[in-house]
Parts: C-alpha cells; sequence; structure tokens
C-alpha cells in the first residue's frame, strides 16, 4: 500500500473540511483521475469538492500535473481551484 | 520543495519598492533599464473589505521561480525580482511585485509583463473577498482573459 499526503486549497479545502492529509492509495487507483473518482466516494463533502470538474486543478510534488498523469512515486498530490493570485 | 532564491519572495510583509529598485541597480553600469509593476488590492467601488491570499507554500516560490526562469531564457536580463504577498490585504495596499532590469527598455518592459501574465494563471495563490458590509466573502473566479494574456506569449513566443 502506497501512503501519500494530500492537501486541498481555497474552496476546494472548504468543502472537504480539511487542509491536508494522508491517505492510503487503493491499489487500484493509478493515476490523477482514478485518484478523484475513488475520493468522491469517500463521502458528500468530497463528492461536492469535485463535482465541478471543470474547475479542478492538481499539482503532483508541487509540479502543475494533468488528469491522467500516473501517481507512481508522488509523495504529494494538490488540489484547488484555478489560481487567481497576481 | 521550497525554493531558496533570493530573486523571489513569498511573504505577508508589504515591500519597498525603491530598495528592490536599488537591489538591482546598485553598483553596476551595465543596466539601462528597470520596469517596474506593482498589483494593489482595490476597493471595488467601495464594497471590499479586504483579500484574502491564499496560497501553496513552497509551490508557490518554485512555480515563481520556473516562470523567472523562463523569461531569463527569453529576454537578455540582468536582474528579476519577484515578491508576492499572502494573507489579509486591505484596499490601497500591495499584492505582487515585480521588477525587471535590462540594457535596453524593451526586455525590461516585456519581461515584466510576461512575468505578470504567467503568475497569474500558474501560481498557486487564490483570493477571497471579505465585503465591507460584513456579508458572506466569496472566492474570485479566475478570468478568461488572464489565460487569453498568458496564451499570448506562447503564440507569439
Amino acid at each position: 500500500m502506497t501512503e501519500i499526503t494530500l492537501r486541498y486549497f481555497a474552496w476546494i479545502r472548504e468543502r472537504t473540511g480539511i487542509p491536508e492529509e494522508r491517505v492510503q492509495l487503493p491499489e487500484n487507483v493509478g493515476d490523477v483521475e482514478g485518484l478523484i473518482g475513488w475520493l468522491r466516494t469517500r463521502g458528500p463533502e468530497f463528492d461536492h469538492a469535485f463535482e465541478t470538474d471543470s474547475l479542478v486543478r492538481v499539482a503532483i510534488d508541487q509540479v502543475h500535473s494533468n488528469r491522467d498523469a500516473p501517481l507512481s512515486g508522488a509523495r504529494e498530490v494538490a488540489f484547488f481551484p484555478p489560481m487567481t493570485g497576481g | 520543495m521550497s525554493t531558496d532564491r533570493p530573486d523571489i519572495s513569498v511573504q505577508a510583509e508589504p515591500f519597498d519598492i525603491t530598495a528592490e529598485i536599488d537591489a538591482l541597480t546598485r553598483g553596476r553600469a551595465d543596466v539601462g533599464a528597470v520596469a517596474t509593476f506593482t498589483g494593489l488590492c482595490r476597493d471595488e467601488g467601495g464594497k471590499l473589505a479586504a483579500l484574502e491570499l491564499e496560497h501553496y507554500p513552497g509551490m508557490a516560490d518554485a512555480e515563481i521561480a520556473r516562470v523567472v526562469d523562463e523569461a531569463k531564457t527569453r529576454w537578455p536580463l540582468t536582474g528579476v525580482r519577484v515578491i508576492h504577498r499572502h494573507g489579509k490585504i486591505a484596499p490601497g495596499d500591495q499584492i505582487v511585485l515585480v521588477v525587471t532590469a535590462s540594457a535596453h527598455r524593451q526586455a525590461a518592459f516585456d519581461a515584466a509583463n510576461f512575468l505578470m501574465d504567467y503568475l497569474k494563471t500558474r501560481a498557486p495563490f487564490w483570493k477571497k473577498e471579505h465585503l465591507a458590509d460584513g456579508t458572506e466573502a466569496g472566492w474570485v473566479a479566475a478570468k478568461d482573459a488572464d489565460d487569453q494574456a498568458a496564451d499570448r506569449w506562447s503564440a507569439s513566443g
């Protein structure tokens, strides 16, 4: 079993109710898309956090990433809405 | 993966623009142009009490570093300085500073413009609005115009 850190920011953090957590990745979760699908089954707050699929961005180990990116070797996966800095 | 680069700061404190320009020019005779951009918090016609800037510690620094390095490959810069604030920011207060220095003005102007366009769409910061009437604050939505502004650099580059 692989353990990774998940981090949530902005309204995705508010919806999940937690800024970060350590989870054991299920064996059948291999990429970001699969991880989102699994997270949505963990409860209504997670389903709500990820329901607006087009507004969810992801970073693996603090680098912007895509939905089809593999999770092998990842230590930290972060989810956040489109950025509004500057 | 937090970076420890002197040209990039992610901080709660305000910044001193004159001191930052001085740091890129003092003791040098090869710098012919310095461009600065300062982003400030608007009050949106009196509606806004404050902005709250959330960021992703570590990645914010790292992503700004990647954008700065990209600017350095595109333009002949003698120096760059980027400061992005986080936390609660009142109307009129500073949010972001970009300083670019070069031998000639066009590189300094263009690099500063590029840096701001890329920071807005790539640096992990999120703005939440606190309203003056005390009502529930909302998260600022990303603008398509910001994506288009960033995209033009790949179209022309």
